[in-house]
């Protein structure tokens, strides 16, 4: 292992030759194409004409289009920080459990994968609905409880049936349903490796809990929360089934906008350029993320 | 700066070959030819359809009577037919679009003319689908089902029969409980159909009309539906909701509470359609496999099955009173004269549908 791969170039060739055709073949030039198209426009129903133009982004940047892509950063955010709040807690936890039961919840985490994500929303809608399991035991509970009120004499009004499903909480809570296991996969891996003895001497030192999190746990979990953030955050951007099944009248997406370009509306350039635009965006928001990173710990230094 | 004009179907060919090699190979395999009929044809016959859309014993009736073996792959909406013959015919003989459908194909020239002397059951069909204006004269496509948009409710829930596309576009007084079809076209038009206009050529200050009154509307709307309509109005999410009249028909058999109505303004009609793609490999087949059902007794067993409306007159003879007589499969035809296609009207126009329905969604 100690050898140079450049004195094993033939192995090394071996080894990365198919993962790289694959990425090739099966991504790159298929994203060239949809990156081509964005510079194109219809020259009839099945062809589109390549000539360049940016009239695909300019119509893109329309501001019904941004605000789209605005509502959606929005959603994605929120959805990022609920899985934070969330999420942090579970990694600790999940940390500082026994050699045994960390297998057992790690499992637990990873659980749901093995289910497809269509029939997991399928579930979640039968949960939600008007007439699904949550309404449905708070109903029984809510009578129950009336029951027994009426045994004293108070009249309690009918129970009304919480709208839970097709608006925009189901959208965010579908989203952190799903984003979930995501952020606290990396936050664990991060925590997991934390020096228990910095903690110990943290505390002797006269920090209390909320000192000892705030400035030792926090800091050293920071490349777990940067990724758990960019893995939450990106695919909650692009979210096309969870806002199509689980939303409302006001619940579309930029993927939902984009779906219906490569189908009903059947333009596909704008379609792509759409793709792109939020591609370009991430890209930059990414870079940006990095920039601050370095120039925090060049300050450090 | 203009680079060299290339069109998606070369760059498909260029660059996709080996991926379009792929994902065709299952439908001709590697087997080798089979045995030849009459006409010169191998006896196969490889059909595109959509799903639950064909009798129990179809399929199987046809092979006993011409020995052609058909093999069926299922699509689930027009968009999916569409993009998977747009870069050229993978195989398939025959083809069920919808009616806007069959006029984009036929401007794509994807679909070729029938050789009407080999469909001569073409005289069972009822006189209102021999000369639709999708198709003038029937010279590409034979109907095999039509359908109504209309209002699918529960009956418990509403005061009165709700007879107008009123009480789901420019009304509160189902707030709350309202489902819209999310098909930018079906939306915009059946709007305009509201206000007192055609389906087809829409005003463009009449768009505008329309999405002001929908985006008024959206607080009393539940939710824009995706042609699952009749599964929320039968888990009770609902209460009314625009359907189609053969989605809510196969409901009601589960909720005698629920019921359908043509609004009195009118609505839209759609069609699905048999047509022969361009570069079918056994067009006679295919014309042998449309003259077959378009047969009395073959139609019959479909729509038995399948429950939607049927456009041909010998196959409604032989069906039960229970459908023929059905008000749901078959709206009383003061209601029917002022429903009309739809049709496909050019991609800008599809294109501002699309945006349309956007800034609606947005608002």
């Amino acid at each position: 292992m100690d050898e140079s791969w450049t004195r094993a170039k033939g192995v090394f060739a071996t080894l990365a030759g198919p993962p790289v055709v694959w990425l090739v073949a099966f991504f790159l030039i298929p994203l060239g194409i949809i990156w081509a198209f964005s510079f194109g426009e219809n020259a009839s129903l099945t062809q589109i004409a390549i000539n360049g133009t940016f009239s695909n982004y300019a119509h893109a940047i329309k501001p019904l289009y941004l605000g789209i892509i605005l509502k959606s950063f929005w959603f994605a955010a929120l959805t990022t920080v609920l899985c934070l709040v969330v999420g942090f807690p579970v990694a600790v936890a999940i940390t500082f459990a026994s050699e045994k039961t960390k297998a057992w919840l790690l499992l637990l985490i990873m659980l749901p994968f093995w289910t497809n994500l269509l029939i997991r929303t399928y579930a979640l809608m039968a949960v939600l609905r008007t007439e699904g399991y949550i309404n449905f035991t708070l109903g029984f509970l809510w009578n129950g409880v009336a029951h027994l009120a009426a045994l004293f004499g108070y009249h309690a009004p009918a129970f009304t049936p919480l709208e839970l499903l097709h608006n925009n909480f189901a959208v965010v809570f579908g989203l952190v349903y799903v984003q979930l296991p995501f952020m606290v996969l990396p936050l664990y891996a991060a925590l997991d490796r934390l020096d228990r003895s910095l903690l110990e001497a943290s505390l002797d030192l006269g920090a209390g809990q909320l000192t000892t999190f705030a400035r030792v746990v926090v800091p050293m979990a920071m490349p777990g929360i940067v990724s758990g953030v960019l893995v939450t955050l990106i695919p909650s951007i692009g979210a096309y089934l969870t806002p199509d099944l689980l939303g409302g009248p006001s619940s579309q997406m930029i993927a939902n906008v984009i779906e219906r370009q490569f189908k009903t509306a059947n333009d596909w350039p704008f379609g792509a350029a759409l793709s792109f635009l939020l591609m370009y965006m991430t890209f930059v928001a990414i870079a940006v993320q990095a920039m601050l990173a370095r120039g925090r710990r060049s300050a450090r230094a | 700066m203009r680079r060299p004009t290339s069109s998606r179907r070369s760059l498909l060919a260029g660059l996709g070959a080996a991926a379009a090699g792929l994902s065709f190979a299952p439908l001709e395999g590697c087997a080798p030819k089979g045995r030849i009929g009459r006409n010169g044809e191998e006896l196969k016959l490889n059909l595109y359809n959509w799903d639950t859309y064909t009798g129990k014993t179809t399929l199987a009736d046809f092979k006993a009577a011409t020995g052609i073996d058909v093999r069926m792959s299922l699509f689930a909406t027009n968009d999916e037919l569409f993009a998977k013959l747009k870069a050229g015919n993978p195989g398939f003989d025959v083809i069920v679009p919808s009616n806007e459908y069959v006029t984009r194909f036929k401007i794509a020239d994807l679909i070729m003319p029938l050789e009407l002397a080999k469909i001569p059951n073409r005289a069972n069909l009822l006189p209102g689908f021999r000369n639709p204006p999708f198709d003038p004269g029937r010279r590409y496509s034979m109907p095999y089902t039509w359908l109504v948009l209309g209002i699918g409710y529960r009956k418990s829930k509403m005061d009165g029969v709700p007879d107008s596309w009123k009480w789901v576009m420019d009304s509160d007084r189902y707030k709350g409980r309202i489902g819209v079809f999310s098909e930018a076209d079906d939306m915009i038009e059946l709007g305009a159909k509201y206000l007192g206009y055609s389906v087809r050529n829409i005003p463009y200050p009449v768009i505008d009309r329309v999405a002001e009154m929908y985006i008024r509307q959206k607080p009393n709307i539940k939710i824009f539906h995706h042609d699952e309509g009749q599964d929320l109005l039968l888990s009770g999410d609902i209460d009314i909701v625009m359907e189609y009249n053969g989605d809510i028909a196969q409901v009601m058999t589960e909720d005698a509470d629920l019921d359908f109505v043509v609004p009195r303004e009118g609505s839209i009609l759609n069609s699905d359609c048999l047509c022969i793609p361009k570069g079918a490999p056994r067009p006679d087949n295919a014309h042998q496999f449309i003259n077959f059902i378009l047969d009395a007794k073959n139609g019959a067993e479909i729509y038995q099955t399948i429950k939607y409306p049927t456009p041909n007159a010998a196959a409604l003879a032989l069906m039960p009173a229970d459908y023929r007589d059905n008000p749901v499969i078959f709206p009383p035809s003061a209601v029917m004269a002022r429903c009309e296609y739809a049709d496909f009207e050019g991609l800008d126009r599809a294109h501002l549908y699309d945006e349309t329905v956007t800034r609606i969604f947005a608002a």
